[in-house]
């Protein structure tokens, strides 16, 4: 099968203003929520205690949320996770109470309230209960616990938004000295506008920004760069070999001609990346949908973004002479 | 000839496919329940105690499947868990002190491939459940702990340069001031303490006072007080693990204040929390000599005094003052005497230690000295008959017990300073077990934890199969997509692909690098990404034939162009990978890990076995067209 049977021959570039007020679009909503209504960080970031407890039988989070008021807990979040046996709940950093300690105090209050307490439970197991004088198993099982100190949480923060810049400028550095400095800038506008994207879809929808999603940008960034590189080579390879052609019509020629293989990666990443969304279970969700979300705007930004972006810092076939010499050794064409 | 593979590449991906697939081997075989039994407070276990615990399996009639001994400890394997428990009620209750009894899962595979060194693939706690704690040492409490020693060590040292100060006191910034009646006496004072105590810095006077003297600890004696409180803290809180039962617990230091704690299939996290939390501690005790101790035992026990006991059972009068404790013992060693013979344990002690030492074995030679363990514990009880008591479930019962146990009592010879020993031990042994008890007797300074991750074993199964269920679905997915995009030439890629896995995971057990559920993310996002060098080959080649070129020229072509572009662009993704393997925390790791494994083995089969197989099918002969 090909989809592609012909070389295509979009005028990409000539659509750049179009992309460009596109992807201005984006990034102003992008920036806009996030510097009013920022992200919702998990527990990770924020610091906080997750639990999540898996009924024997279906729970209403009202009833949980009451029996913890009672016992004095006040603050805390309680939702559905998945099933509608499945609850999550979720507490503040309290200054008041030792924070580890939380976690247990809040599954012993839930357990009480079924008149159970936990006993020996054999490893790897279900969780065994006495429940009134005999042991069974608990009809509250502790799936997970989930505790992160304040102190934690700020480290955690400052180390994510390092990282980011730490990956971007190691790519900058190596797209300079294997390009040039045109295309590493092309390609580092592209990530940024890839990365302030993906994170302006979550705080729009508010979607939970975790340690599993800020992992998924990195890996968007990755991904992204991938595709970028790819389109960047073949533009390198056709100043060398097309003698005539503006730059613009070089670099259109170039995208063409990578656009099947554009394509076809990103379709073969986005089925695992759905089927991950689809079968991979609840905690894998946010990861998905950040892969999913940058896997898109990461294909778009590679034809769209880097080499408009190279261009308007005026690329000329000069400017690839010097990389000329060495590509030559490196590539020997028959 | 065009297109011809070389019989060094094919040995090439021989010498590197066939060890591959017997790495992986391992994870084909589920594990059973067994039993970890190891020394307890880091003792080793020999050949002596597998044959005991041998002899014991033997005696309660329990059969097992293997025995084996290695530098984890002694591993047996029973055929089910039921087995598993009886045999460990037995041998916790049959064997001597001295071990350390888990439950765990033993892989279920041949022992020819362990002996190889072909293990499963070891797995993070998200994926088989149990509890992660991360401690945070409090290094202020430590830090105002040592200053609190050093005041009082303050008093005594101008005391005894008979320097009446006005007052001494300590700030919140780690600072000590000393006020003194007049200049004269200031300058005295300054040069006492510059002789006396090396471990405080004088500092620069601000408001130009002249009877005042600002204290504070040295940078070196920070660091090193630091170190230890670290360092003790770590040995003190592996002997609790120990104590948990837990079959391959981790106890790290992570940075240079913090302690990083894994305990697989935990399921009690409040237990764990209080074992980890809880106080042992050693104290330096005079031995009463005035009293006698059959009076006391015969019921009059004189104020100031109490009767303990040794761990056999004997007792003795001690003199309650607590003269120095545990954390004032900075290293402990165990060795022979060169002149006797003897076994020995060599103490030495902080500045402060060997001072109240100095002063108090200078004044008591000829006396004796005893070293008091206070721990508090849970032990099995018994019944009548010397079997495990039950209760009405059939369940063990325990109690806790508070210990304290005097560990020696040793006749001070001579005026003892910063570094003594203990002589008189009975055995290497119990030299090696004091210095052990002496090193990690207490904790330093105390710990708070500052993060758990707790994962129910419900959810680790259930992380396990979703997890394996998306690396299928997702590679079938691919699979599918690829033969009908690329027919032959994609059927060649899914053999890539497939090899691909094999290696991922072989490379894993290699390295027995954790696998997370993130881990599992990044392999199935490889499984996508991992054609990318196919597409990029294949898509050449179709380009080149597009534009004339004979089938065997444009194959050469495709995977001579398309090589530069892989290798850039690989390249990238791996910087991006290695950054996020730097930052990462531990389920973060597993993804950057499997992630770079994946992009490293991706390129070998994607192109050089790809290109074999299609050398194989089409190269050296006449080809008209290509199944592309």
């Amino acid at each position: 099968m090909e989809l592609f049977k012909k070389t295509t021959n979009v005028d990409f570039l000539g659509k750049r203003r179009l992309a460009l007020a596109c992807s201005a679009m984006l990034l102003v909503i992008s920036i806009a929520s996030l510097s009013i209504r920022g992200l919702n960080f998990g527990i990770d970031f924020t610091g906080g205690t997750l639990v999540e407890l898996a009924y024997s039988d279906a729970v209403n989070p009202t009833e949980v949320r009451g029996v913890l008021a009672d016992a004095g807990i006040t603050d805390a979040v309680v939702q559905y996770f998945g099933t509608s046996r499945d609850i999550m709940i979720r507490l503040p950093v309290d200054a008041t109470r030792a924070s580890a300690d939380q976690s247990s105090e809040v599954i012993t209050i839930l357990r009480d309230a079924r008149n159970e307490t936990l006993t020996d439970s054999p490893e790897g197991g279900i969780q065994r209960c006495l429940i009134s004088g005999s042991v069974g198993d608990c009809h509250v099982q502790m799936r997970r616990v989930e505790f992160v100190g304040p102190q934690v949480g700020d480290e955690l923060t400052e180390k994510g938004g390092l990282a980011m810049l730490y990956a971007l400028i190691g790519i900058l550095i190596y797209v300079a000295f294997r390009f040039e400095w045109r295309f590493a800038v092309g390609s580092v506008l592209a990530l940024v506008h890839d990365v302030l994207i993906t994170l302006g879809v979550f705080s729009v929808l508010a979607f939970e920004f975790s340690l599993p999603v800020l992992a998924a940008v990195l890996a968007v960034i990755g991904y992204s760069l991938n595709d970028t590189i790819v389109v960047f080579d073949r533009i390198r390879d056709n100043f060398r070999k097309m003698r005539k052609g503006l730059p613009s019509e070089i670099m259109n020629r170039s995208i063409n001609q990578t656009l099947p293989r554009t394509v076809l990666t990103s379709v073969t990443t986005l089925l695992v990346v759905l089927t991950l969304l689809l079968v991979g279970g609840e905690i894998m969700k946010g990861f998905a949908i950040a892969l999913l979300i940058g896997i898109v705007i990461g294909t778009y930004s590679s034809i769209f973004v880097a080499s408009p972006s190279v261009l308007m810092l005026g690329i000329s076939r000069e400017d690839m002479l010097p990389v000329v010499k060495e590509a030559v050794e490196g590539d020997s064409a028959p | 000839m065009r297109n011809h593979t070389p019989w060094w590449k094919w040995l090439i991906i021989a010498a590197v496919i066939l060890p591959g697939a017997l790495y992986a081997l391992p994870n084909l075989f589920g594990d059973s329940p067994g039993i970890q039994l190891r020394g307890a407070r880091g003792g080793d276990l020999g050949t002596q105690q597998l044959a005991e615990v041998q002899r014991v399996l033997d005696e309660s009639k329990i059969q097992y499947d293997s025995l084996s001994l290695d530098e984890q400890g002694i591993r047996v394997r029973f055929p089910s868990t039921d087995v598993q428990l009886q045999a460990r009620d037995q041998l916790e209750l049959r064997l001597p002190s001295g071990y350390t009894i888990a439950l765990t899962l033993i892989p279920a595979a041949p022992s020819w491939l362990s002996q190889v060194g072909a293990l499963p693939m070891y797995l993070g706690l998200d994926l088989r459940g149990g509890v992660h704690f991360l401690l945070e040492v409090d290094m202020a409490s430590a830090q105002s702990r040592a200053e609190e020693r050093y005041v009082s060590d303050l008093r005594s040292t101008l005391r005894e340069a008979k320097l009446r100060y006005k007052d001494i006191s300590r700030d919140a910034n780690g600072q000590i001031a000393v006020t003194l009646r007049d200049s004269g006496e200031r300058d005295a004072a300054v040069k006492v303490i510059r002789q006396e105590i090396p471990g405080l810095d004088i500092r620069p006077q601000k408001d130009g006072s002249t009877v005042d003297i600002r204290l504070a600890l040295v940078q070196a004696e920070l660091d090193q007080l630091f170190k230890f409180a670290l360092e003790q803290n770590i040995t003190a809180l592996r002997n609790r693990v120990d104590e948990l039962g837990v079959a391959e617990p981790v106890v790290q230091q992570q940075g240079d204040r913090r302690i990083v704690i894994q305990l697989p299939g935990v399921q009690d996290t409040a237990r764990a929390k209080r074992i980890l939390g809880r106080t042992a501690t050693l104290e330096m005790m005079m031995v009463d000599e005035e009293h006698s101790l059959e009076a006391a035992l015969g019921g009059k026990v004189p104020t100031g005094s109490k009767i303990y006991r040794f761990r056999d059972e004997r007792p003795i009068l001690l003199e309650k003052r607590v003269i120095y404790s545990g954390e004032n013992i900075v290293d402990a060693a165990a060795s022979i005497d060169t002149q006797s013979g003897g076994p020995i344990v060599s103490i030495t002690l902080d500045a402060i230690g060997a001072r109240i030492n100095q002063s108090i074995t200078g004044k008591n030679i000829g006396k004796r000295m005893a070293v008091l363990y206070i721990e508090n514990r849970s032990v099995i009880q018994t019944d009548a008959q010397g079997q495990p008591a039950r209760d009405e479930q059939g369940k063990v019962k325990r109690t806790k017990q508070r210990i304290e146990e005097v560990i020696t009592a040793p006749v001070i010879r001579d005026q003892l300073g910063k570094r003594f020993q203990i002589q008189g031990l009975d055995s290497v042994v119990e030299a090696r077990d004091l210095a052990l008890m002496l090193r990690a007797g207490s904790l330093a300074a105390p710990v708070e934890i500052i993060e758990e991750r707790t994962v129910g074993p419900s959810l680790g199964q259930a992380n396990i199969t979703e997890g394996f269920r998306s690396v299928v679905i997702g590679f079938v997915l691919v699979l599918v997509f690829m033969a009908f995009y690329y027919r032959v030439f994609g059927l060649v890629a899914n053999v890539a692909l497939a090899l691909n896995l094999v290696l991922i995971v072989s490379v894993l057990s290699l390295l027995q690098a954790t696998l997370t559920l993130p881990g599992v993310a990044g392999i199935v996002l490889t499984v996508g990404m991992a054609v990318d060098a196919n597409v990029l080959i294949f898509e050449r080649i179709r380009e080149e034939i597009r534009n004339g070129s004979t089938p065997q020229a444009s194959i050469f072509t495709g995977y001579e162009r398309a090589f530069t572009t892989i290798i850039d662009a690989n390249v990238t993704t791996l910087i991006a990978a290695i950054v996020l393997f730097n930052f990462g925390t531990g389920p973060i790791k597993g993804f950057a890990i499997t992630l770079s494994i994946g992009i490293i083995t991706s390129m070998f089969t994607a192109i050089l076995v790809t290109r074999a197989l299609i050398n194989f099918f089409y190269g050296g002969k006449r080809v008209n067209s290509l199944s592309i």
